[in-house]
């Protein structure tokens, strides 16, 4: 071998070698790209899901609950004042406070610290007349301190929480009465001004009817234009036309579709506003020509000779394609279909126009009530000023991501497990 | 006796002419062959015998097909009906991904030839049993047609091409894609099946088309350039190219 030869050998190695590596830091730089962006999520977020309690005692004193029965029904219970029973169970611990102070002791706990009260002594009716341990939910601000992510050190004035309140904190953490366990409500409450009982099951499950309606709606659509367009319709410039136009759908920002729901289904249709029917009709817009896309290809790659063996055994067109081409299509098309509905449930802009921003504060039971949806959860969580909804954002936004996770998984196995393997 | 009779035949694919006024006279209950060089046409001619050009958008077939006096180039042709009875089967084996029964019962279930489960499974049975196919998968009739081997594939499609008792069969080169063992079972397949039906087989091997036909056509660009028994294509031709090719200077 001469030495020209012997040198453009190398040079092959060498490009090739390169060339490896070239693809090598890309994947690297990708990978540490979502690695920096996990990180942020994760570490602002994980604190979201355990929840703090402040422990103090309560007397559920008959007088002070104006309970006048000797043995009270339900009823009675139900109807009584807490007011003040709560009021002491605060206050009681630091009985030295003067009256008039006693505000910041009330703030240390959520405004919805009476009825947590209530609802101990309705789910146990023999507390009545005893002196009993209960569970407060603390303020977001304790919540807050308690968790590491409110710094003590700046000076009083700019601090949410009193050098007072540190106080009886740090007593009370001392004492071991500072709680902090699974935030169970973060997922079973709906929205809430206040951070510390902020949930995202209204947006959770307006999420999930937007989906469904959307999948209810593109689906058979979309499936139908595709089978149509790719079996039967004839190939002429029209169906060109629509192709392009399909293609073109595709690609149209979503807000313009949110414009079209807002002009259209609530304008024109009256449909209710704010609601995971319209959302739903809305991004099935979006969704529509990704299917058809993915479900055109897929009909596509079906061999021609599984139609032919078809058609020469006598099967109509339709038989050929009912029998055997969508069949045969179905793993591609359902695939394409979830894919399609992962990046709608990202979709934020949309939602946003046809009124699923408005603050929902009950957690929706069919697809008609007010909702809000996960991304658009974090877009108004985002804009919260209280430090408790940061950690928040971020807690949403890994139960948006587990979603999409799920999801484009069961793409994938869809994909693998039905597809049909050619001889 | 004729089975069919093509008269003057024209095909075009857009403005290119694929085949040029071919008249030929197909012979009931024999083999007829087709052979000639890739490109002449003798697949176009098959296809226009059970109109799957039909599916080619671009395709325009012109002249008089006559299957027992039925025209078969017509508009009022009943296509579903003609395929009933004009089974193909393909170059490539084309077994439908479901099972073994599954395939073989398909034809006779779209055209409502068995009444009750039982007639089914016995239509199954024979058309395995005569595609000499039954003995090697009648215990797994369920497992998937496309995991057999190339030429148990291809029998499966004659099977499946007879299941419906088709009168002609057109064969488009069913060999091609198969080894020498699963070319011989075939080939003496189609040497049975002759008793019973018609069959047409376009064919690239030559000794194949001396094997199992009984009159044997020879096309070049396009047009049929010789028709006759094989025995005396093979032997005598009249015309020089069809001398020329199946002595192998060209093609």
């Amino acid at each position: 071998m001469n030495s020209f030869k012997k040198n453009l050998l190398k040079k092959r190695y060498n490009a090739e070698r390169r060339f490896q590596w070239y693809g090598k830091i890309a994947i690297g730089l990708a990978l540490s790209f979502l690695a920096v962006f996990m990180f942020q999520i994760f570490s602002k977020g994980y604190s979201a899901f355990q929840k703090t309690w402040i422990v103090t005692e309560v007397h559920y004193d008959k007088e002070l609950l104006l309970i006048d029965a000797e043995s009270p029904s339900k009823d009675d219970l139900e109807n009584a004042d807490y007011y003040d029973v709560a009021y002491k169970a605060m206050t009681s611990l630091d009985p030295g406070l003067p009256e008039e102070e006693d505000r910041q002791l009330i703030q240390m706990v959520s405004y919805k610290y009476e009825a947590e009260v209530k609802d101990l002594l309705l789910k146990n009716p023999d507390y009545l007349g005893k002196i009993v341990p209960i569970k407060l939910t603390a303020s977001d601000d304790v919540d807050q301190v308690h968790k590491g992510n409110y710094p003590r050190d700046i000076p009083e004035e700019n601090r949410r929480v009193n050098d007072y309140q540190l106080q009886i904190y740090d007593m009370l953490n001392e004492r071991g009465d500072i709680l902090s366990e699974f935030n169970i409500s973060f997922f079973t409450s709906p929205d809430s001004r206040e951070a510390e009982l902020a949930g995202i099951a209204s947006s959770f499950m307006g999420t999930v009817f937007s989906i469904l309606v959307c999948l209810a709606f593109s689906f058979p659509i979309a499936v139908l234009a595709a089978i149509y367009l790719e079996e039967f319709a004839p190939k002429n410039k029209f169906t060109d036309f629509i192709e392009v136009n399909i293609n073109n759908l595709a690609a149209v920002p979503s807000i313009v579709f949110g414009l079209l729901g807002l002009g259209v289904l609530l304008a024109v249709f009256n449909l209710p506003r704010s609601t995971p029917l319209v959302g739903g009709i809305t991004l099935s817009l979006m969704t529509l020509p990704t299917i058809i896309i993915a479900a055109r290809a897929s009909l596509k790659a079906v061999p021609p000779s599984i139609r032919e063996a078809a058609l020469a055994m006598g099967a109509s067109n339709m038989q050929t394609t009912m029998h055997h081409t969508v069949p045969l299509s179905m793993p591609g098309t359902l695939s394409g279909t979830i894919i399609g509905l992962a990046q709608a449930l990202g979709e934020t802009a949309p939602l946003i126009l046809i009124g699923m921003v408005a603050f929902v504060n009950t957690i929706p039971g069919t697809p008609v009530d007010p909702a809000a949806s996960l991304p658009v959860q974090i877009y108004i969580w985002s804009e919260s000023a209280e430090r408790g909804f940061v950690e928040k954002v971020s807690a949403c936004i890994m139960v948006l991501l587990a979603f999409l996770i799920l999801m484009n998984l069961a793409a994938q196995i869809v994909r693998h497990k039905f597809e049909k393997k050619w001889s | 006796m004729s089975k069919i009779k093509a008269e003057n035949v024209n095909v075009y694919y857009g403005s290119k002419q694929a085949l040029f006024d071919v008249s030929i006279d197909i012979a009931e209950k024999e083999v007829t062959a087709l052979i000639g060089p890739s490109g002449c046409g003798k697949s176009t001619f098959l296809r226009c015998l059970n109109r799957m050009n039909d599916v080619i958008d671009i395709c325009r077939v012109e002249g008089s097909i006559k299957m027992d006096n039925l025209e078969l180039n017509s508009r009022k042709l009943d296509v579903v009906r003609l395929r009933e009875n004009v089974g193909m089967v393909f170059q490539k084996p084309n077994p439908f991904p479901k099972t073994i029964y599954e395939n073989v019962a398909y034809g006779p279930t779209i055209h409502g030839i068995a009444q009750s489960k039982e007639e089914m499974d016995q239509i199954v049975e024979t058309s395995l049993k005569k595609a000499a196919l039954w003995n090697e998968v009648k215990d797994r009739l369920d497992e998937i047609g496309t995991g057999l081997s190339g030429g148990q594939q291809q029998r499966l499609c004659i099977a499946r091409a007879i299941s419906v008792s088709p009168e002609v069969i057109l064969m488009d080169e069913p060999c091609s894609a198969l080894d020498p063992i699963a070319t011989a079972q075939i080939e003496e397949l189609i040497d049975d099946l002759k008793k019973e039906v018609t069959i047409v087989i376009v064919t690239h091997s030559m000794s194949q088309a001396a094997r199992v036909s009984q009159k044997t056509g020879f096309f070049h660009l396009g047009k049929l350039i010789e028709f006759g028994p094989t025995d005396k294509i093979f032997k005598n031709p009249d015309n020089q190219q069809t001398q020329d090719y199946i002595t192998g200077r060209f093609g």
